[in-house]
């Protein structure tokens, strides 16, 4: 069988905040354009280790490595050549609200593609606003979009610069479930057009069920269960995983 | 009572291990300040942008204020002066208060109010919105484009700031002066540039320097550390005020003992 190329290879990875352990000593790995769901409850360090994978954090033990570099070993520059092949989808989109949707676009390109032309440049923008059906968008300021298209407009942003990776921090929270559904789409579209491997972080299971080839569960600083939708969820033993089923799919 | 005493104990080294560790970070920044601006990339699209915001759209606020200054301290003055017949110096003695210390001191004050409390703010609500987690994982250097421009900004349009207060300082003396005392517009600046020093406008460049500077770096390191929630955006902009202030009020004393110290030399 042909072993699958990991893009993220994490192991052992530790992360506390002074008394508090949220990451005790974590494995995981992510593959070649698969889409990976990591669950947890609110608090249980889902961004936290996705932050570690683009420099934001720093791990206290393990090793964490993004397309074969330790992240932790990196010097400014090598961290910013990393970061140019990840993007990033914030939680609350992180848009700039002092510039329009274009220039919110164009502000990581013109920094770090200088030989692009200004056609070049507009074209590029409007190519990523047609991808996430916004093109009408592209001179408004961010306080005038709704929260589906502030995620939309957000990850247009990270994907302007064809990173190999995406990381979506909670990209359905806050938002109705006709959006919701949209922005899972979105998701899965990206993978498909723009071939990333993708982490995407949530607590909604609908999300996870939609957008994942794999789950990982964390609980207790641990990946406790990691498999496909199936594997992890319908008929799981330990409680914690049974209750976070149960309460999104049956409660709800 | 054992357990108090206890509980105190380290409270106390807590507050001055936090006193000392946030004395250096704030001379960290001013370090990394330094480091940064001279190195490229320039941003300077955003620099005059800040230019614009910070200067253009203070003139009404500082043209007021400066205005209104000259008036009242020629009015005030003017009944102790002619107590001893002198309201003739009166052109002397504003040129001589306004550029040497109320100008600078006015212009920075409201400066540190208006743009020292919004550089605080907007930087405080993009960190708390993570926007400035979203530069630098875009590869983007954040410190460059927002501290950096800010600052440079500051410190340039400040002195600009103060020597168009002290212009609309001197008119607004004027108009009393010659509604009072019949005096004409040459007589008076005549008056006005006799009495000031090529020294007094040196200082009160340098000063003026100093607190552009101090408004930018401050308003900007609070920004910049401001924790999470908008509570810490208020907190932030608020202590970018207090402590411009202090800081600015500190650093006139300092200028007015080492421009004494080279006036008696």
């Amino acid at each position: 069988m042909e072993e699958r190329e990991k893009v993220v290879e994490i192991r052992g990875l530790v992360k506390s905040f002074g008394d508090l352990d949220v990451l005790k000593g974590v494995d995981l790995d992510l593959f070649r354009e698969e889409n990976l769901v990591v669950l947890g409850k609110s608090g249980s360090g889902k961004s936290v280790l996705i932050k570690i994978m683009v420099g934001l954090l720093k791990q206290d033990a393990g090793t964490l490595k993004v397309l074969g570099q330790e992240v932790s070993k990196m010097n400014k520059k090598e961290l910013n050549a990393l970061r140019l092949k990840i993007g990033f989808s914030f939680q609350n989109s992180a848009l700039y609200d002092s510039m329009t949707v274009r220039e919110n676009m164009e502000f990581p390109l013109v920094r770090n593609e200088k030989n692009l032309t200004r056609k070049d440049i507009n074209k590029r923008i409007e190519e990523l606003l047609d991808s996430v059906g916004l093109p009408q968008t592209i001179n408004q300021m961010p306080s005038e979009l709704s929260g589906g298209q502030k995620k939309r407009i957000g990850i247009a942003r990270t994907l302007i610069l064809n990173p190999e990776i995406m990381l979506y921090d909670e990209p359905t929270a806050g938002l109705d479930p006709i959006t919701c559904g949209d922005i899972n789409n979105l998701i899965l579209e990206v993978r498909d057009r723009y071939k990333t491997s993708s982490i995407v972080i949530t607590h909604d299971l609908t999300c996870a069920k939609q957008t994942g080839d794999r789950m990982a569960v964390l609980l207790d600083g641990q990946f406790d269960a990691v498999g496909t939708f199936e594997e992890v969820f319908p008929n799981a033993e330990d409680e914690r995983i049974k209750t976070f089923y149960d309460y999104n799919f049956i409660n709800s | 009572m054992a357990e108090e005493s206890g509980d105190r104990k380290p409270l106390l080294s807590k507050k001055i291990d936090k006193f000392f560790t946030g004395l250096a970070d704030a001379w960290n920044f001013v370090r990394r300040f330094f480091q940064e601006v001279f190195i490229p990339p320039y941003e300077f699209k955003e620099v005059i942008q800040q230019c614009y915001r910070i200067g253009v759209e203070s003139l009404p606020l500082i043209s007021l204020t400066g205005f209104i200054v000259g008036i009242v301290f020629t009015n005030q003055s003017r009944p102790s002066l002619s107590e001893f017949g002198a309201a003739s110096w009166l052109p002397s003695l504003i040129s001589i208060a306004v550029v040497r210390a109320m100008g600078p001191l006015v212009t920075a004050l409201i400066a540190a109010g208006k743009v020292g409390s919004s550089i605080g703010a907007e930087i405080g609500s993009m960190k708390v919105t993570e926007q400035i987690d979203a530069m630098e994982v875009s590869a983007t250097n954040p410190f460059k484009f927002l501290v950096v421009s800010r600052v440079l900004a500051t410190t340039l349009m400040i002195p600009l700031l103060v020597m168009y207060t002290d212009f609309v300082a001197l008119m607004g003396s004027f108009l009393s002066v010659n509604a009072n005392e019949m005096v004409s517009m040459t007589t008076f600046f005549v008056q006005v540039f006799e009495a000031i020093t090529f020294l007094d406008i040196i200082s009160s460049v340098l000063k003026s320097v100093l607190f552009g500077f101090t408004i930018g770096i401050v308003g900007c390191y609070k920004g910049y550390n401001s924790s999470k929630g908008t509570e810490g955006v208020g907190r932030a902009a608020n202590a970018a005020v207090v402590m411009a202030m202090f800081l600015i009020f500190i650093e006139e004393l300092l200028v007015l003992q080492l421009v004494n110290a080279i006036r008696g030399m």
